[in-house]
């Protein structure tokens, strides 16, 4: 019979789906009606023994399945996971493959790029690609968080939900707090010292575009709970972020894009090197560091504030 | 076995015994916590393995800034809780 109905289907003399259609035509019954012809149904077909234990017996099947499937698969991972740690150089050994490269870095690193950091010299000079894509990760981040929770005109709450955050937020603000004041008028400074001592100092200390910039922008989070988000965000606007992570996106990937094209091998550089250990030192790798930092800094206040409340800065 | 050995095998004992106590937990503020002190164990050993600047970062990002986010996201989820039950 399905054969018949193909071939008719083929021949183009009728058409399969019209009884599906006319099935599925919703009634005229208005919406509360249908919910409760629903419930009725539901609670008709769930009163019946028969059905109950059916369902109760499927579950239990499923939830055996379940357990089942849910352990193999994790001995299965951690299976894997253990046979690749066995294939990882030991604790703290040299990794025979890549000795070569490492000695490379070791060796000619300070002479090549200027940096006594050999970290910042491999990640913003001989991997410098690496790190650009890595930054516009982080930007790619702050989007998607933009999309997911950013409050604007056409997506407001309505009054009632708007009053209740508005209780929320002034419940949860710290900044009527005595302590947490006089503590972050005592850190702020310091930490803002520190943090671009570690983002300036990259190239010749532990440190730099990332390290330091997650400390600014955990200085920014620490002086926002407790001097109310709202002051920070009169100076720190949604257009001041947008534009500092612009410019700082742009002029790394002007500075470091045509990697893509030539290779690992840059281009040379004509930006002097300086004495190895002073401030400005290292050619382009100061540059790029205060451009990863600005980046990062921008992306976690901007992480911080959308998670609050919904919008980077006051206006939107 | 000197000093410096023992209080690295300490730190990951400690280290997988946070790591477990994340998923065995309950409550998701001391989960939260917990994550922290992890991130925190983790910084340390970082600088035992002679990379200060991932410790630099680890102390930044994941005891500071990925445990301020948690929190927040916990607080959002507190308060949808809190009006679905008001509304019902």
């Amino acid at each position: 019979m399905i054969k018949d109905y193909f071939d008719h289907w083929l021949d183009g003399e009728c058409d399969p789906t019209r009884d599906i259609y006319e099935i599925a035509r919703v009634p005229d019954a208005s919406r509360s009606e249908l919910k409760d012809m629903a419930r009725k149904s539901r609670e008709e077909i769930a009163s019946r023994d028969t059905t109950r234990s059916a369902i109760s017996a499927q579950k239990k099947g499923f939830y055996a399945i379940y357990t089942i499937v849910a352990i193999v698969s994790c001995i299965a991972l951690i299976g894997v996971l253990l046979y690749s740690v066995s294939l990882l150089p030991q604790y703290g050994r040299v990794n025979p493959r890549a000795a070569a490269v490492v000695e490379r870095y070791i060796e000619d690193g300070v002479a090549e790029t200027g940096a006594i950091n050999i970290v910042s010299g491999i990640i913003l000079d001989y991997r410098a690609f690496d790190t650009l894509g890595e930054s516009h990760v982080l930007f790619t981040a702050l989007l998607c968080v933009m999309v997911l929770l950013r409050m604007d005109s056409k997506n407001m709450r309505n009054k009632k939900e708007d009053y209740a955050l508005m209780m929320h937020e002034n419940f949860f603000d710290l900044s009527h707090d005595g302590i947490i004041r006089t503590v972050a008028k005592v850190l702020l400074p310091s930490l803002l010292v520190f943090g671009a001592y570690v983002l300036l100092n990259g190239q010749n200390s532990p440190g730099g575009g990332f390290s330091g910039g997650s400390i600014l922008g955990a200085t920014l989070i620490i002086a926002a709970s407790s001097f109310g988000l709202s002051r920070i965000g009169n100076v720190f606007t949604r257009r001041a972020s947008e534009c500092a992570t612009f410019i700082s996106l742009s002029f790394y990937s002007f500075a470091k894009g045509y990697v893509f094209f030539t290779g690992a091998n840059g281009l040379e550089n004509h930006i002097p090197k300086g004495t190895p250990g002073a401030i400005l030192s290292g050619g382009l790798i100061l540059p790029l560091d205060i451009a990863v930092g600005i980046v990062v800094t921008c992306t976690m206040f901007g992480f911080y504030s959308l998670f609050r409340k919904g919008m980077i800065g006051n206006d939107n | 076995m000197d000093l410096s050995a023992t209080f690295r095998i300490i730190l990951l004992v400690l280290l997988v015994i946070c790591a477990i106590a994340v998923n065995l937990t309950k409550n998701l503020l001391q989960a939260v916590i917990i994550f922290m002190s992890y991130s925190s164990i983790m910084c340390i050993l970082w600088i035992l393995m002679e990379s200060p600047d991932l410790a630099i970062t680890e102390a930044a990002v994941g005891a500071g800034i990925s445990g301020t986010l948690f929190l927040l996201t916990l607080r959002r989820i507190r308060k949808e809780d809190d009006k679905d039950g008001d509304q019902e």
